[in-house]
């Protein structure tokens, strides 16, 4: 068999056998083992390049905390890199790639990095590519990028789903492990409404690693026995596979749940994983603990791990990464993985121990006193040397070196919200403490009880004070309860090129280094060397970083704090959070009432906000848009034309004080507009900058019609619902917004009255005499359908806007169609609608631009100052009355054939091109076809006053200078006369 | 976060659209002698405290009230819930 590292026992499902591929190289596992665990039984220890010096790595951990064993899952379009081999389950047919290595593996060319380690200590790049700055972009930043970044993207769209839901819970349990196990069970048992969720395939924590015996049995029969009863409880969820990434305001926590990660792909009408928004009332903490390392020369190399992991790797997973293991330890933990692994038939080569008085073992040699300093072999360990008690030097031959420095409790969640753990002396570690997240409790060894006993008593316990049961508890299960009692044992004495950070390629000399250049707050130093800046947030290496810092500073490691731990726990796929919002459902798509016929009439569409509306239409043998507008708009000023309107938004206002209330939000007069009149309205923002513009028409007494433009009316509505509520909460006036209620079209052109008066029942006249510009009513059109007409004109042109409810739409569309081909109606689009707006010089959202006011826009003879109205007082003010305030002018080249561009800027006819000279900018730009110029709206400084001066028009950016002439914004018809025919 | 709002209970702050501060609510008098500075102050000036703040938020996806929410911004407690017409009409901001 070629698993030679596989042991006896463990989780493994032997009689499924798995085949995958590393590196293109075939390998077996079983059903059970992640990547990890199956290469370490294959006798692979080499699973990376380290980030910067390419050293070679194999995996310090079996969990989520993992550094080095960093590999890219998957190929083609579900291509994942810089995924953890000790996290990622084993699966048929599995594929995986190592990362940051080439040619290969074995042989990486960028390994020299290694050998001109001192030049490319902390700081490296800030020191290096300072200057020339011109070389930034074109030289530094390209290498650079190549040379860095672990993993590579496929660049193909990812052809999985992900989702998102939402859940509700008397109590979150976050981690299985004995402390959530045992708090289930309690509060489930209760009846309350749990959820217990673990980032683990397999409930059970810590206990799947040990030989552990609960009520003197092996702990499994307690854990497989507590599974079975909380499944079968409806009240209790439990959740494997999910990670809660962190905890936010209010009790809601955010969870990933990997769903299909463990299948080679996702189950027909599954997703890929689902991201929970998790409200709790209450919350348990039992995330357990990670155990730390010991920095010492050369300890990165494959096969050196945490002892617990070896342990885990050899209990769960029935594999070790040699037949000859070394124990370096400062605690009695480390000699619970000599023992495990001597039990499973590896050869213990020795514990060393740094404890003089560490105890003695029949089974295999103790050395007392004594330190590992080094390491050798090419890519991966072959020997340890050992500095003895005496001073002397010891070689020790050994395939794997399994480090334990004691347990850091895992506090992540309890700082998510800017709580800070606090120092314990007896474990020399940080745990919970200061101000948890509200409803959180902390269990087990999290909360820094490393016993068993201590955790399932403790998650009995919290899960009972959580949600106030009374009585007595059911009995704690029987456990180990040793004492812990830990010594800091940060780094070997001396040592340099020491790895803390191991995904960053952080030694011990870097830390030192920054220190010695200044950066010292733990802030500062975590920046300056990228400590703990890794996808693995320093879960294995912070602490050392720390104690080093604390050493240096000469102060203890509470005096120099901890980082904070930001969400999320553990590195979240982009995938997940956008959920199903990508692409086409980034956003909702809001179709207009004559979508579906305008698509029929091969209509090319644009986004607007959300919406969708036709942009022009083309027409058999035209091959360039401008071609389809200038028809467009000759057509329609030649005759008729239909634009669907039907984006811009509409509030109704209905009330006895709705005339008070239009008076309060336009800032010109509204309280005498006649009943079936449409007044043009200005809506001011309290500095008044103008917000929107529209029309406002007067159906009844007590019921307006108000217009917004597309792009404003959520703003607008939100502005009316706030001053209605906060500021005139006693008025008699109702909003409801009803732009989707009503499809509403204009129809313009001379003959745009000849073509309604065929659609529009016969009771109603609208001739000039009886429905004039500004006009509006209630009317009915093809045989008795509700519909409203407004006399208002976007054009320039006779023109009116027609709303049926919105389900007739598309058929009003269609019949507007028939009954104008007499009269060669022609719809238009939103380019064309800009351009007669542009040639008519109205303002549209380019003018109305958050920086113009009323003044600007040649609207400030309406604000009235007979009443007061949102924004009226601060218009006021002489700073935005100034002499030579810009004003709208229109701008027209002396070359027709010249361009005017949108964002050019104005200048004297000669002098300086600069800013100090400037004197305004375009903000609208067309081409006219009525005019056969290009013709522009712009703003320009007194412009009221400047009409056939000359200038220029400059655009630097673009190199682009012409010259134009000031005339008057309204290009066509500036009488008037075409509107009110 | 969640919102208690005082018609329809607890609700995610999703629903909700944020305005700013509750001061808004208290717009100057046009017609005061010191009506140009009281704008000013109005539209312009706000207090950014670490700790207790009066702010309105606007139940978008509900039902379109405006609420004074009384949030601690530095814990993101709440504390009070009101609607911003009750809290308009306490003001004297009634016709």
């Amino acid at each position: 068999m070629s698993q030679i590292n596989r042991l006896e026992g463990g989780q493994i499902d032997r009689n499924q056998p798995l085949n995958f591929k590393f590196d293109g190289k075939s390998y077996a596992g079983f059903a059970g083992d992640t990547l990890a665990s199956a290469l370490l039984a294959n006798d692979v220890r080499l699973m990376g390049r380290s980030f910067k010096y390419h050293r070679p790595r194999g995996p310090l951990t079996a969990g989520s905390e993992e550094p080095n064993a960093i590999v890219e899952l998957r190929s083609g379009n579900r291509q994942e890199p810089n995924t953890r081999a000790t996290t990622a389950e084993l699966y048929e047919g599995l594929t995986a790639k190592s990362q940051n290595r080439w040619p290969s593996l074995a042989f990486d060319a960028m390994a020299i990095n290694d050998r001109f380690s001192n030049f490319l200590t902390a700081g490296f790049y800030y020191k290096t590519f300072m200057w020339p700055a011109v070389f930034w972009e074109k030289v530094y930043e390209p290498i650079i990028r190549k040379a860095a970044g672990l993993g590579s993207l496929s660049l193909l769209d990812d052809p999985d789903e992900y989702d998102k839901g939402f859940r509700h819970t008397d109590l979150l349990i976050i981690g299985a492990g004995p402390s959530g196990l045992m708090a289930a069970l309690t509060a489930g048992r209760a009846g309350s409404d749990v959820i217990l969720a673990d980032e683990d395939f397999a409930f059970g924590g810590r206990l799947n690693s040990e030989t552990f015996a609960i009520n003197d049995e092996a702990s499994d029969v307690w854990v497989q026995a507590t599974i079975a009863e909380l499944s079968a409880m409806s009240n209790v969820r439990m959740m494997t596979r999910t990670t809660v990434i962190g905890a936010f305001d209010h009790g809601i926590y955010g969870a990933v749940e990997r769903v299909s990660d463990h299948l080679i792909m996702p189950a027909a009408g599954k997703p890929r994983q689902i991201l929970w928004r998790i409200y709790a009332a209450k919350t348990i903490l039992a995330a357990g603990a990670t155990e730390r390392p010991i920095a010492f020369e050369n300890n990165d190399r494959p096969g050196i791990m945490l002892a617990s992991a070896m342990r885990s790797y050899a209990n769960r997973w029935a594999a070790t990464p040699a037949q000859r293991v070394t124990i370096f330890t400062n605690n009695d933990d480390g000699h619970s993985t000599a023992a495990d692994l001597h039990a499973k038939g590896v050869k213990i080569a020795a514990v060393i121990d740094s404890r003089a008085d560490a105890p003695r073992s029949l089974d295999y040699e103790v050395v007392q006193g004594a330190q590992v300093v080094d390491s050798k072999g090419r890519l991966g360990v072959k020997f340890v040397e050992v500095k003895l008690a005496d001073g002397s030097s010891r070689t020790i031959e050994c395939g794997a070196l399994g480090v334990s420095g004691g347990w850091n409790p895992n506090v992540h969640m309890t700082c998510h919200q800017r709580g800070r753990p606090t120092w314990n002396e007896s474990l020399a570690a940080f745990v919970p403490g200061g101000t948890l997240p509200p409803g959180m409790t902390v269990t087990g060894a999290a909360n820094g009880d490393l016993s068993t006993h201590m955790a399932l008593k403790t998650g009995a316990a919290a899960a009972k004070a959580a949600l106030g049961l009374k009585g007595r508890s059911a009995k704690t299960p029987t456990a180990e309860d040793a004492p812990v009692s830990q010594t800091p044992f940060w780094y070997v004495e001396g040592c340099s090129r020491a790895w803390l950070d191991q995904q960053n390629d952080v030694t011990v000399k870097d830390v030192k280094l920054s220190h010695q250049e200044g950066f010292r707050s733990v802030e500062h130093l975590k920046r300056y060397t990228t400590l703990g800046m890794a996808t693995d947030q320093g879960k294995t290496s912070n602490m050392g970083g720390l104690a080093i810092m604390a050493e240096l500073a000469g102060k203890s490691i509470p005096e120099v704090g901890t980082t904070i731990f930001r969400p999320p726990y553990t590195p979240t796929s982009i995938g997940v959070l956008a959920g199903r919002m990508r692409g086409k459902e980034f956003h909702p798509t809001r179709l207009t009432p004559s979508h579906y016929w305008a698509k029929e009439r091969g209509a090319v569409f644009v986004e607007v906000g959300n919406w969708l509306r036709a942009q022009w239409f083309p027409i058999a043998g035209e091959t360039h848009w401008r071609e389809s507008v200038d028809r467009e708009v000759t057509a329609t000023r030649a005759s008729v034309g239909v634009c669907d309107c039907t984006t811009l938004g509409k509030i109704d206002v209905q009330g006895s004080d709705a005339a008070t209330f239009l008076n309060k939000v336009y800032c010109n007069a509204f309280a005498k507009l006649a009943v079936g009149k449409v007044r043009y309205g200005l809506m001011l923002r309290e500095d008044g900058i103008a917000m929107d513009d529209g029309t406002a028409g007067r159906l009844a007494e007590d019921h307006f019609v108000v217009t917004t433009t597309t792009a404003k009316a959520a703003a607008v509505y939100q502005h009316l619902e706030f001053v209605r509520q906060c500021l005139y909460p006693d008025l008699d006036v109702q909003l409801i917004s009803t732009t989707e209620a009503w499809a509403q079209y204009a129809v313009a052109g001379p003959n745009s009255r000849a073509l309604l008066q065929k659609i529009v029942d016969p009771e109603f006249d609208i001739s000039n005499e009886a429905f004039p510009f500004m006009g509006c009513g209630n009317i009915t059109v093809c045989g008795g359908l509700r519909a409203r007409l407004f006399r208002i004109s976007f054009s320039g042109e006779l023109a009116f806007e027609i709303a049926v409810p919105s389900r007739y739409g598309d058929a009003l569309m269609r019949r507007l169609m028939d009954v104008g081909e007499e009269f060669n109606v022609t719809p238009y689009g939103t380019e064309a609608l800009g351009v007669m707006r542009i040639e008519k010089g109205h303002a549209a959202g380019n003018e109305l631009n958050g920086t113009t006011s009323a003044l600007n826009l040649g609207m400030g003879r309406m604000v009235s100052k007979k009443k007061d109205s949102i924004g009226s007082t601060l218009s006021e003010r002489a700073g935005m009355n100034e002499e030579n305030a810009l004003m709208q002018v229109g701008i027209q080249p002396l070359d027709p054939a010249d361009k005017i561009t949108s964002g050019g800027h104005l200048m004297a006819a000669d002098g300086p091109v600069d800013a100090a000279h400037d004197q305004g900018y375009v903000t609208s730009a067309a081409f006219s076809p009525t005019l056969s110029s290009m013709i522009g709206l712009g703003m320009l400084k007194d412009g009221g006053n400047r009409q056939g001066e000359k200038m220029r028009l400059v655009s630097p950016l673009t190199d682009l200078t012409v010259d134009v002439e000031i005339v008057s914004a309204h290009f066509v018809d500036p009488e008037g006369e075409r509107v009110r025919g | 976060m969640i919102i208690n709002h005082p018609l329809l209970g607890p609700r995610d702050s999703a629903e909700f659209t944020y305005l700013g501060d509750a001061k808004m609510i208290e717009r100057p008098d046009w017609e005061s002698e010191t009506a140009a500075q009281d704008f000013y102050e109005y539209a312009y000036l706000r207090d950014n405290p670490a700790g207790i703040h009066r702010e309105l938020w606007f139940h978008e996806g509900g039902d379109r009230s405006y609420l004074v929410v009384t949030r601690d911004t530095v814990t993101h407690e709440i504390s009070n819930v009101e609607l911003a017409r009750d809290v308009a009409r306490k003001l004297g901001r009634s016709k």
